[in-house]
């Protein structure tokens, strides 16, 4: 699944994490027609829009064998508020067999696939930012770290307050710009202190978040999801 | 800082808070040591997941029988000479309360820090009536001097820095005070004991009441509880409906874990279980008591979408890891109570129509339902309550139209992936370099303090069909 975000705004990260898989031998495919998970329908509160958007996306990944989602709150989505949504017997009952074959990025790399080496595509010191949806809605903090620690080339420190929101809460980020920033600013403030090169995350909204404040203030800092940093090695187990 | 009326937009109002500095100096502190407190004591508590769990569990089956567990309260309460009311909504409450303190005949009333008689807005109506009410827990003390209200719900001046606190005594006070906590606390004492012993009420809150023995429980750590309860001749007591939990074992439950919660302490410093008035040999205690059940929509939610709510337990630890809350306080929330609980509350009294904005004053990170003592799903009736707005069309119009558009391509490919192309060529005077610095309409709310990615030149769609060539290379 390549996420709305992904799509649009960072093809780059796709386009590397289709070649990460191919290299790990899977047969990436992508269904042809995607448009966005629903998410941000959901959380504002337009379910019946959102149960639209989730048929959709079940009908589109009926066949899939394993869904790879490169963001964990649309992994939670998927997972967690598809079946829900979908009142059908019929149309729950699809809507759950997709969740038990979706899992975020670092958790199929890591607990499917047993992959845990690559090399560092950056240099230097990196640190990692608990994305929500992913800490605290797929209870995941291991998998990113797993890779990241084991990077020869870089250097793993944990940021200080890695499991403090970003600030950007989909729509909130600009319902609610000044408070979203001054998390931000927070948020920001704990990366530059870790003086790493780069900070990672596995969601593309807080990226697009952290990325959108560091550039505005001209930070050498670079916001990184996971994908740009791991390159592969011939013998990845 | 003076709290912002709601008139005023809530993004105005935090919009304030945010450029408070001594309020943000203040949060931040308080907020991290609180964090950090709560963090501790569960570390040093392995039972405390387990425990979390058999607290929820308590919760739903006495909200299950709601009904028979308040009879068995208020049975007990008046087999020990206490007398109980019902009051269906706050203005009830007030009233009872105002007709307990005429016939006492009271002229000044001492009060243990109480949320539900700050919903009910019970000194208000008290100084209406003649009776001076006295705030003595020390934080409710401050903002009572200050003609505040409560901004946390443990802790009501929070928002306060100790240097603003000295000023306030010195000014109100006529004393001059260091900003120094122990010196304020005894000048704050000093000023208080007199207070008690001049009193003829005693108002309090109920952090529970036992139905089994008819004993309403406060959690405190400063002891002033003790004595509102002790010295006046009348002690009322306003406790919402759902405070009241089976037995004393469920009580050792929600113990273990509320002041972990709260302030990080093991227990509170005072856990005081009132048992009714003085009877025939007893030394202490009051000559009455009075128990004044609140319903105030409380039980419309026993089956309503709200219904999780009632199982908390005004911990504060939600306000605390919120990051909203630890950026604007409470007061920008504009109402008794603030943070993500407060949200729901305030849903709960006031209708949903009440948190319009703020239902949206979350980014749903989580923090809070993590935190939670009872593990309340708080994001998930934030979306239910975003549900309600939206589907009863209390949301804005613009708002509306942007959501049904983006639904609606969101189910047209073809269409979607025009729009794209279409935002590509918009966008084309506002690139610079490898980022958007400033757009109009509502993209520009992001764009004041943040870049914005542009549309990338080709969508990863837009370049499958290679990738997906390579991939049979």
């Amino acid at each position: 699944m390549v996420t709305c975000l992904g799509d649009v705004f960072y093809p780059e990260v796709g386009e590397r994490i289709v070649r990460l898989l191919r290299h790990l031998g899977v047969a990436v495919a992508c269904p042809a027609g995607q448009t966005c998970c629903g998410l941000p329908l959901f959380n504002s509160g337009y379910h019946a829009a959102a149960a639209a958007a989730a048929r959709r996306t079940v009908a589109l990944f009926g066949d899939a064998e394993q869904v790879v989602v490169p963001s964990g709150s649309c992994a939670w989505m998927v997972k967690h508020e598809y079946a829900g949504l979908l009142r059908v017997p019929r149309e729950r009952a699809a809507a759950e067999r997709l969740a038990s074959r979706t899992l975020e990025l670092s958790q199929f790399l890591v607990r499917r696939r047993g992959v845990r080496r690559f090399r560092s595509a950056v240099a230097g010191r990196l640190t990692y930012h608990d994305s929500c949806h992913l800490l605290r809605g797929l209870h995941e903090s291991e998998t990113p770290r797993a890779l990241l620690r084991g990077l020869p080339g870089a250097e793993f420190v944990e940021l200080p307050g890695c499991d403090e929101c970003c600030g950007f809460g989909g729509s909130f980020a600009v319902r609610l710009p000044e408070v979203s920033s001054a998390i931000l600013d927070k948020k920001l403030a704990n990366v530059e202190a870790t003086a790493a090169e780069a900070v990672v995350a596995c969601d593309a909204g807080c990226l697009m978040q952290m990325r959108g404040g560091l550039s505005r203030r001209r930070s050498p800092v670079r916001a990184l999801h996971l994908a740009e940093v791991l390159e592969p090695v011939d013998d990845p187990r | 800082m003076s709290e912002p009326s709601l008139d005023t937009p809530f993004r105005e109002r935090a919009g304030r808070a945010l450029r408070d500095s001594f309020l943000q100096e203040a949060l931040s502190i308080a907020t991290t040591k609180f964090i950090d407190l709560r963090r501790e004591a569960f570390a040093g508590f392995p039972g405390g997941d387990a425990l979390r769990d058999r607290a929820r569990e308590i919760k739903e089956a006495t909200l299950q029988r709601l009904d028979h567990h308040l009879e068995r309260l208020i049975d007990n309460v008046e087999a020990r000479g206490g007398h109980v009311h019902y009051a269906a909504t706050a203005d009830e409450a007030r009233r009872i309360v105002l007709d307990v303190a005429r016939r006492a005949g009271a002229r000044m009333a001492v009060k243990s820090k109480s949320m539900a008689t700050e919903e009910i807005h019970l000194n208000e109506a008290l100084a209406a009536a003649g009776v001076t009410p006295v705030e003595t827990d020390l934080g409710e003390y401050i903002i009572q001097l200050a003609h505040e209200r409560p901004s946390h719900i443990i802790a009501p001046a929070i928002h306060k820095t100790k240097g603003q606190v000295a000023e306030l005594f010195t000014r109100e006070l006529g004393r001059e005070a260091e900003p120094d906590p122990e010196v304020l606390t005894r000048i704050a004492r000093a000023e208080l004991r007199e207070k008690f012993l001049q009193a003829d009420l005693g108002i309090t809150g109920a952090n529970f009441g036992v139905a089994e023995t008819g004993t309403i429980v406060l959690v405190t750590n400063e002891g002033n509880g003790r004595m509102v309860t002790s010295l006046p001749r009348v002690h009322v007591a306003v406790m919402g409906v759902e405070k009241v939990i089976p037995s004393m074992t469920d009580l050792a439950v929600f113990l273990a874990i509320l002041a972990k919660s709260a302030t990080g302490q093991k227990l509170s410093v005072y856990t005081s279980l009132v048992d009714g008035p003085r009877r025939g040999g007893e030394l202490e205690g009051p000559e009455e008591f009075h128990l004044v059940l609140l319903d105030n929509g409380r039980v419309g939610q026993l089956a309503g979408p709200l219904r999780e709510a009632l199982a908390c337990l005004r911990c504060g630890a939600c306000l605390n890891v919120c990051p909203v809350y630890r950026q604007i306080g409470g007061h920008a929330y504009g109402h008794t109570y603030p943070g993500p609980i407060g949200i729901l509350l305030t849903a709960m009294l006031n209708g949903s129509e009440s948190v319009r904005e703020l239902a949206h004053a979350s980014s749903l990170c989580g923090a809070c339902a993590d935190a939670c003592p009872v593990r309340i799903d708080i994001p998930r009736m934030l979306i239910e309550l975003r549900r309600d707005v939206s589907e009863r069309r209390i949301a804005p119009w613009t708002e509306r139209a942007v959501f049904g558009l983006l639904g609606w391509l969101l189910q047209r490919p073809p269409l979607y992936r025009a729009a794209a192309r279409i935002g590509r060529v918009l966008q084309r005077p506002f690139v610079r370099g490898a980022v958007i610095r400033r757009v109009p309409l509502f993209l520009g709310e992001w764009t004041r303090t943040r870049d914005l990615p542009p549309i990338a030149a080709r969508t990863f769609q837009e370049r499958w069909a290679d990738l997906e060539r390579e991939g049979r290379r």
